[in-house]
């Protein structure tokens, strides 16, 4: 397809008096890999709903050649946009299994009511806790999960849903090292299913490793948009991140 | 096992129950019992659709007894209408009055949505009340006429065999829907409503079917009540009493598995039929009243929740 | 439709308006500040009448003497249930709904229990003040509804100050929004919400002494006041004093005026009626947080 994936133009929120993003304009292309950084209460996350479609604000957001601005979460994952939870939402009474059932059910299929579960979800829902190294918890309730698991399983739940675009909320908050290389080796494997990807971090080494373009956001505004060097060396985004 | 199967089975059962007892028992208030213990059955069943399954507290319950109960008294006041027809009409008018309720509340938080359910309950209770051509206040009376049908000794032993029928469907209809795709988008919508709608469950869609369903099961629960008892005023009909055990007997029973509210009904409409006898109407209330207090402190995923310590949803693989 | 009888429904309403405040600004704060869904408040409402109608015909106490005598009790109750609310249900996470289904079984409890010991009939109080009524021009002001008015109207406006002058107040409308500054700051966000619920039961005791001066009371009339309990909230807005005024003051006279020109039956539909209308279309209310 032609042009970029995502297009968002003039995105803007305010709760109440509160402007939580004021004119965002950000592209995605198909396959990219873009990191979002920013101070707290810049605004990703409510980025993030305004995608995928939990807050409703103003301004464009197209995706895949879609207008997005009629269609609730349900349909825009449907297209194609997942995105993971900051604080992971297991559902929480459903073994590990069932849970990434769910997003092939309705997410990936077209018509979920009108076929008969024969079970052959199960299939690929094992190959993708594979991927993400949960099958042997497969069984269990995911209420019963460890932290990094839960944020495994948060992935895994975004990839059954075959999406064209990723967007991971601090996917990475308070894990170890060596889990983080595990949650990012699964991100980075996205690009070769030609799978793009959003990065919302605040671990600028997990950040670089990772982006190939970052975009920064201060006080509901993009400062700068660009290759990961330029971007880290320019001085508005310097005195963002230590000047205030 | 298939869902044609287990139906078949489940009616096949209700006939040779209902044939056997009224070949054998000649005791007419142990079909009357055993009626209104089936009763409970339905009823708990249909609003565990959408308390258990799906997450949202009804607790109007009555308003839909109610809703089929008057929509008999209306058809046999216009055409003197056949009992088959009363069902499904009394089935029909619930289950869409479910699906207006579920448009107009389903986008408000679940908490919002019980309060919303109480609130409508009232209104129609008012609305009985003031309508003349139903009795109003006063009541209204449905007599069977003539012989009862079928060859059954009595009208209460044919009415007991419908409503076995009824019980029947509905856990049929439950557990079809607590297996099916359907079931598993009701559950994610359960444990977290935002969460499934990312997933991509419709979650308005899925909330819409699952209020018609269980409003259209509690009409049809009550399209037989006047038959049954002859005489009905809305006091009887919108009864506090069908709230309260509606939700104590999946609560007790078990919420996440169809066969929760059949266990909690049989249990407690049974221990409500055998106190009835010896203790006051209020004392049964306030028993059934204390059990949901405690069991929704103690044991919330019920009796079904100590045996079955993992928890699972049936699943046919 | 005549002017004085215009005038009368108008007056009634208002008077009933700030008894309807009393009785719905406990619910204002458990669930607009705490989130705890009393369902149950009316119960204790009704609890309080029944005190004052007992403490009345014994010992022909007034009613708002048992009233105040009796809130430190009432606020204990409250205090007590949060606790126990808190521990068994707030705690375990995700289930609210859990703690609906228990303060509708408490509710219902408190209904049978109470016709068990007093049975159905209705209760009432005397008081020398509620036979009378002063005349204003064309326009009647009874006592028995003038009397719970300045004295609901006091206790809301005292409610509001305490809720903004001092630090318990203000640390009640700082847990509603932002528990963790809260401990930040050193204080215990469970002990507040225990003292609010308390406020809010104690609330509830006091104007069901005033209910029972207007009307008669029995058990079940509890259950008609929810759809009032929760549509004054919804209306106004959660967790605000002045909107539970603004809320109170439609419900007042909008009840007041069905009574009057449609017939006192349809009185109970209002309430309910109103509150789908506000749930369906402004779940925040008109002062919304």
């Amino acid at each position: 397809m032609s042009g970029p994936l995502l297009v968002a133009k003039g995105v803007t929120k305010r709760f109440g008096g509160f402007v939580a993003l004021d004119g965002v304009d950000l592209s995605v292309g198909a396959g990219e890999r873009v990191g979002l950084i920013g101070p707290n209460g810049s605004g990703k996350s409510t980025l993030v709903n305004c995608i995928a479609g939990t807050v409703r604000g103003g301004g464009s957001i197209e995706f895949d050649g879609h207008d997005l601005a009629p269609l609730p979460p349900h349909r825009r994952i449907r297209l194609g946009i997942a995105r993971s939870f900051q604080i992971p939402r297991p559902f929480a009474s459903m073994t590990v299994l069932d849970n990434l059932r769910i997003p092939l059910l309705y997410a990936a299929r077209a018509h979920p009511l009108l076929q008969r579960s024969r079970g052959r979800e199960t299939e690929e829902a094992l190959s993708i806790l594979r991927q993400v190294g949960l099958e042997a918890k497969a069984g269990r309730l995911s209420r019963e999960l460890t932290q990094v698991d839960m944020r495994k399983l948060e992935l895994a739940r975004a990839i059954a849903s075959h999406p064209k675009l990723l967007v991971a909320d601090e996917a990475l908050a308070g894990l170890s090292a060596s889990e983080v290389d595990e949650i990012l080796a699964i991100l980075l494997e996205m690009k070769g299913r030609g799978v793009a990807v959003i990065l919302i971090e605040h671990m600028m080494r997990a950040v670089l490793r990772f982006s190939e373009r970052i975009a920064v956001l201060v006080v509901g505004r993009k400062i700068a948009d660009g290759p990961a060097e330029t971007v880290l060396r320019d001085p508005a985004v310097e005195r963002a991140y230590l000047g205030q | 096992m298939k869902t044609s199967s287990f139906t078949a089975i489940a009616l096949c059962t209700a006939l040779l129950v209902a044939g056997t007892t009224s070949a054998l028992v000649t005791n007419d208030y142990f079909f009357s019992a055993s009626y209104t213990v089936l009763q409970f059955v339905v009823l708990a069943t249909a609003w565990n659709i959408l308390g258990g399954f799906t997450g949202y507290v009804n607790f109007g319950s009555a308003a839909f007894f109610a809703l089929g109960a008057y929509s008999s008294i209306v058809l046999d006041r216009l055409l003197e209408a056949p009992i088959g027809l009363s069902i499904l009409s009394g089935t029909a008018v619930a289950a869409l009055v479910g699906l207006g309720m579920g448009y107009l509340t389903l986008r408000l938080r679940g908490v919002f949505f019980a309060i919303a359910t109480l609130a409508f309950a009232e209104v129609l209770f008012t609305f009985v009340v003031n309508w003349d051509y139903v009795g109003g206040a006063r009541g209204a009376y449905v007599v069977l006429q003539g012989r009862p049908p079928l060859g059954f000794r009595s009208f209460v032993q044919f009415l007991f065999a419908i409503m076995a029928l009824m019980a029947a469907g509905a856990v049929a209809i439950a557990r079809f829907v607590q297996t099916s795709t359907l079931g598993l988008g009701l559950a994610a919508i359960r444990d977290d409503e935002v969460a499934a709608e990312c997933s991509g469950v419709p979650t308005l869609r899925l909330k819409l079917v699952s209020t018609t369903v269980s409003g259209g099961l509690m009409g049809m629960a009550g399209a037989t009540f006047p038959y049954f008892l002859s005489y009905v005023e809305p006091h009887g009909v919108f009864s506090l009493s069908y709230a309260v055990n509606s939700i104590a007997m999946p609560l007790i029973g078990g919420m996440y598995d169809w066969a929760g509210p059949v266990i909690g009904a049989l249990l407690l409409g049974g221990l409500q039929q055998v106190l009835q006898v010896n203790v006051s109407a209020d004392w049964n209330l306030f028993l059934v009243g204390a059990l949901l207090v405690v069991f929704v402190t103690i044991a919330p995923h019920g009796i079904m929740g100590w045996t079955f310590r993992r928890g699972r949803r049936g699943r046919p693989t | 439709m005549s002017g004085p009888l215009f005038a009368n429904a108008l007056v009634s309403g208002l008077l009933l308006a700030g008894f309807y405040a009393a009785v719905s600004v406990g619910i204002s704060i458990a669930f607009g500040m705490l989130d705890v869904v009393n369902i149950a408040h009316p119960a204790f409402i009704i609890l309080g009448s029944y005190a004052a109608s007992i403490a009345n015909a014994s010992m022909g106490a007034d009613p708002i003497v048992t009233a105040v005598a009796l809130s430190p009790a009432f606020f204990a109750l409250g205090l007590l249930l949060y606790r126990f609310y808190h521990a068994t249900f707030e705690r375990r996470g995700r289930e609210p709904l859990r703690g609906l289904a228990f303060f509708f079984g408490i509710l219902f409890v408190t209904e049978v229990a109470l016709i068990l010991a007093f049975g159905v009939d209705y209760r009432s109080v005397t008081a020398r003040y509620i036979g009378t009524t002063w005349r204003l021009g064309t326009v009647d002001l009874p006592l028995r509804l003038f009397v719970p008015f300045v004295v609901s109207v006091a206790m809301t406006l005292s409610l509001q100050v305490f809720l903004s002058r001092t630090f318990f107040g203000r640390a009640v409308l700082a847990v509603g929004q932002d528990q963790l500054a809260l401990q930040l700051m050193g204080v215990d966000p469970v002990r507040i919400k225990q003292i609010a619920f308390g406020i809010s039961i104690a609330t509830a005791g006091v104007a069901g002494a005033l209910l029972v001066i207007i009307q008669p009371v029995q058990p079940s009339l509890g259950r008609e006041y929810i759809g009032l309990v929760f549509a004054i909230p919804v209306l106004g807005g959660m967790g605000s004093i002045a909107g539970t005024l603004a809320g109170a003051a439609i419900l007042g006279v909008a009840t007041s005026f069905t009574a009057t020109f449609f017939g006192p039956s349809w009185a109970p539909a209002v309430s309910f009626g109103i509150l789908l209308f506000a749930l369906a279309f402004r779940p925040s209310g008109l002062f919304g947080r």
